[in-house]
């Protein structure tokens, strides 16, 4: 029934099934949660152009829905997988079975439990959140405030939580937060235009071309306030404030301050249970828990188990956009793996042939689907 | 032209000139030296920093940069407490490190 499996309905896997189904394969996507759209569709503003992450992920749902060739399952896991020759035999957790050419791995990341860093004072302190909480207050269109309901006269983000790290045992950079920060601290000033804004960072990693724009606005702009020091410990006060101390690093200081409101940028680790799937499928899985495709270089999406691919944040840290662009290049991989399925010529052209009427059919679907209605984008 | 400026060399750092023994013999002693990134969670939570403006972070960049004069002091002040190693994000054996510092600056 199905051609390719997709294990983990985040924008890696939403975007590879919409591309699997415009090129004539049935697609299977399969979501633990009980909504696709994965990290993504719970974050507000993506940068680096603000756009709005809800829609992003509505809108990707929308299209991968246009030629009805794909089909979610949400709130399912999958409780085991065989290879039978060139197909594998998947059993899903509500007891199903399907048989599918190949399997696509989407699971992502999983965001570090800040908690662990007890020396944050996350969970402890009242005033002390995430990165991620931080994007669910924002989306929530209320006003961020402290605890008590005060507006926060000076915020600091803390970079690099959980990530390079190697007292909790993540030594990536999770690649993402100094951007994210950077956006927050700059939506925390619009939000609070005389609110003492503070980002206390090992490294600044505005890696991507768009990037040192928001940095350089962010203090030219906003009055962001960047300090280069790795904090050593937050402590409460009686008043709610968290007094938080480290070096500032090119002053060669001591720096000691009071904030109303700290932010964790918690990093990315490999997602729960995706060393189980791992473990079921064969693939490699690196030290750092995410997984490994057969060769970074050529063979991205390509894992050492023929017929199953990775795609997304859980072969690493990446930005939506790298994220969708990996995405689309596994639909390829699988494409071309699907076509050249068999050795013998008679077979493969065959397997050509169906492919084709299915492209056909699919499109003719979409069409009609589409008859009288406009997209909105 | 002279524009009536002129460089200070005692302030500079010549790394033409720079003995990086010392140095050389700290991370064959501690190999993890090497792995410092300069974050300064160390200084700031050093037992010894809080009384004296002792900072372990640019003490082994001094080393590192050949600037060994004042390190046997420097090193001196450290109590070893072991709070820099628990904080160091590197793993870095800090206590290792300023134990070999002290040691081969010996005068
Ligand atoms: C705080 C924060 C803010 C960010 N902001 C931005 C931004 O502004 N701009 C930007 O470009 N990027 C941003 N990112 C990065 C962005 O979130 C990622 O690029 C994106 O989420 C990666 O998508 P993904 O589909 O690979 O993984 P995920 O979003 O993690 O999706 C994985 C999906 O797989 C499911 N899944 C996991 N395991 C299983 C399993 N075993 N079985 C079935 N399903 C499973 C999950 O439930 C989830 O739905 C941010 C990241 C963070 C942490
Ligand atoms: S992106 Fe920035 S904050 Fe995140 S881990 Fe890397 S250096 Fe740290
Ligand atoms: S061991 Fe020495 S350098 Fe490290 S924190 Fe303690 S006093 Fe400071
Ligand atoms: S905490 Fe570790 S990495 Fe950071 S400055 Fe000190 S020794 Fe270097």
């Amino acid at each position: 029934m199905y051609d390719v499996a997709v294990i983990g309905a985040g924008i890696a896997g939403m975007e590879a099934a919409s591309r699997l189904a415009q090129m004539g394969y049935e697609v299977l996507v399969v979501e633990k949660d009980g909504r696709a759209g994965g990290h993504v569709a719970g974050w507000d503003r993506l940068f680096p152009f603000q756009r709005n992450a809800a829609n992003l992920a509505a809108e990707m749902l929308k299209m991968m829905d246009r030629g009805k060739a794909v089909k979610v399952l949400v709130n399912t896991t999958v409780a085991d997988v065989q290879r039978d020759g060139q197909h594998f035999r998947i059993w899903l957790s509500d007891g199903q079975g399907v048989t599918v050419s190949a399997v696509l791995i989407t699971t992502g990341f999983k965001l570090f439990d800040a908690h662990r860093k007890e020396e944050y004072g996350y969970g402890i302190y009242d005033n002390v959140t995430t990165s991620a909480d931080l994007e669910r207050m924002f989306a929530s269109g209320k006003p961020v405030t402290t605890k008590k309901g005060e507006r926060p006269q000076r915020v600091a983000f803390i970079h690099c939580v959980g990530s390079r790290d190697e007292k909790v045992n993540n030594r990536h950079c999770s690649k993402v937060c100094c951007a994210t920060a950077v956006k927050q601290a700059c939506e925390i000033k619009q939000m609070y235009p005389d609110a003492e804004v503070y980002c206390f960072y090992m490294d600044l990693r505005m890696f991507d071309r768009h990037f040192e724009t928001m940095y350089l606005d962010a203090q030219t702009q906003y009055g962001v306030i960047f300090v280069r020091g790795r904090l050593s410990e937050a402590a409460e006060s009686i008043d709610g404030r968290i007094a938080i101390k480290a070096e500032d690093t090119l002053m060669g200081k001591m720096l000691k301050i009071s904030v109303d409101m700290v932010i964790l940028m918690a990093g990315m680790e490999a997602a729960e249970e995706t060393d189980k799937l791992a473990g079921m499928l064969k693939i490699a899985v690196g030290k750092d828990g995410f997984l490994n495709p057969v060769d970074e270089y050529l063979q991205g999406n390509f894992t050492r188990e023929k017929g199953v691919f990775v795609a997304g944040a859980c072969t690493g840290p990446k930005t939506v956009s790298e994220t969708l662009a990996d995405a689309r290049a596994a639909a390829v991989s699988i494409d071309e793996y699907i076509r050249d399925g068999s050795e013998e010529k008679s077979l493969r052209e065959e397997i050509i042939e169906k492919i084709r009427n299915k492209r056909v059919e699919i499109r003719n679907r979409r069409m009609k689907n589409e008859e009288g209605k406009s997209i909105e984008f | 032209m002279n524009f009536g400026y002129r460089i200070n060399q005692s302030s500079m750092i010549d790394l033409d000139r720079a003995s990086k023994d010392i140095a050389t013999q700290v991370l064959q002693y501690e190999p993890s030296f090497a792995a410092c990134i300069g974050c300064g969670a160390c200084t700031a939570t050093c037992s010894a920093g809080r009384f004296t403006p002792f900072n372990l972070r640019r003490l082994q960049l001094m080393m590192m940069r050949g600037q060994t004069d004042k390190a046997h002091a420097e090193a001196g002040k450290c109590m070893l407490c072991g709070k820099c190693q628990l904080i160091c994000p590197r793993g870095i054996n800090t206590r290792n490190i300023l134990l070999a510092i002290h040691r081969l600056t010996t005068p």
